[in-house]
């Protein structure tokens, strides 16, 4: 169980998830690698943390100093949510100029490739299948390194400048690669 | 009893609910979260486990009762009963959900109520064998003795 961070870089995570049980148990795992970990029941409470409206107007931002100051790190959703599925907080999420650069993990008990498919496409960065396990938690690390306030490191430079090239949308797809990839070499 | 005695019986006890199938891998999870700062993890994720499931179990049978039963709504229950027992470890009440899914597709309530006679029956089991083991847990305890940790 490596530490992630000192308390001074204490990364910090939302967790967003309707079942009682797996909310207590996704907050002990982050706790375990030493997230700052907030979490809620429902997608539409997380956007109202995150400062954004949730009603139909999408891109309806409401505080930008109040997103900045939350400083989310990462979120980590479960996909089948009444209501609000984690899939329709992902769109919302990557539809805001304020919150489409923090990375996004979903979570789901089922093991629909056309659904992680959906996912990923719409730029979630992994998909975790539950019950999530402490060996789990390994993979979120690679997502926050990647974060903009992190130094900028040879092989991110060298990713840069191949892509480009490529249009926005492909360059999403081999982003979503490149991080599959270079997680399975770390593994 | 004295302490060693406890603790044998807490080993042999643990070790019959993974082989009978009642506690899979999961619960071994559950078990490695709890630490001196959480000392009491695993019996606060039970009891959650307990309380919701008692909830859907109660919503399952009001659903299936009604005259024109909702499918969707009892195919949601099953669902989330699956999730929080996977959750937890108590593979057999899992195992239980899968079937029941296949009938509600079916829309057949009476292989449905089947089912629930069937969950209930392991809920009930697996919720008696978790709190005779906890009681196991606390004897040691009280009797000066660690609680062993199982491999």
């Amino acid at each position: 169980m490596a530490q992630v961070a000192t308390m001074d870089h204490q990364f910090h995570v939302l967790a967003v998830d309707d079942s009682i049980i797996d909310r207590k148990l996704i907050e002990r795992l982050l706790k375990t690698s030493s997230y700052q970990v907030t979490v809620v029941d429902s997608g539409s409470k997380a956007l109202e943390y995150l400062g954004l409206s949730s009603d139909e107007n999408e891109g309806v931002e409401i505080d930008h100093s109040h997103v900045r100051e939350i400083g989310i790190n990462l979120i980590i959703t479960d996909y089948s949510m009444p209501g609000m599925t984690g899939y329709d907080l992902l769109r919302k999420i990557k539809g805001s100029s304020s919150l489409k650069d923090i990375p996004v993990i979903i979570m789901s008990s089922e093991n629909v490739p056309s659904r992680i498919n959906r996912c990923l496409e719409e730029g979630a960065e992994e998909f975790f299948l539950k019950p999530v396990q402490q060996s789990d938690m390994n993979r979120i690390k690679p997502h926050l390194m990647r974060e903009k306030r992190q130094k900028v490191t040879p092989n991110s430079l060298k990713r840069k400048a191949m892509v480009e090239c490529i249009s926005p949308e492909k360059t999403r797809k081999y982003n979503n690669l490149c991080g599959i990839f270079w997680q399975n070499i770390c593994e | 009893m004295e302490v060693g005695q406890l603790q044998r019986s807490f080993i042999e006890y643990m070790s019959s609910l993974f082989n009978e199938g009642f506690l899979d891998a999961q619960f071994s999870q559950l078990q490695q979260l709890q630490d001196e700062s959480n000392p009491d993890f695993v019996v606060e994720v039970v009891s959650l486990f307990f309380e919701d499931s008692e909830r859907l179990l109660n919503d399952l049978t009001m659903a299936l009762d009604q005259p024109n039963v909702d499918f969707k709504q009892v195919d949601a229950h099953v669902h989330q009963l699956k999730g929080s027992s996977s959750s937890v470890g108590a593979q057999r009440v899992k195992n239980c959900c899968v079937p029941f899914r296949s009938v509600c597709e079916e829309k057949n309530t009476e292989a449905c109520l089947r089912c629930l006679q069937q969950i209930k029956q392991e809920y009930l089991l697996v919720k008696n064998k978790l709190q005779t083991l906890f009681e196991l847990e606390q004897q040691i305890v009280a009797a000066g003795g660690a609680i062993p940790m199982m491999q």
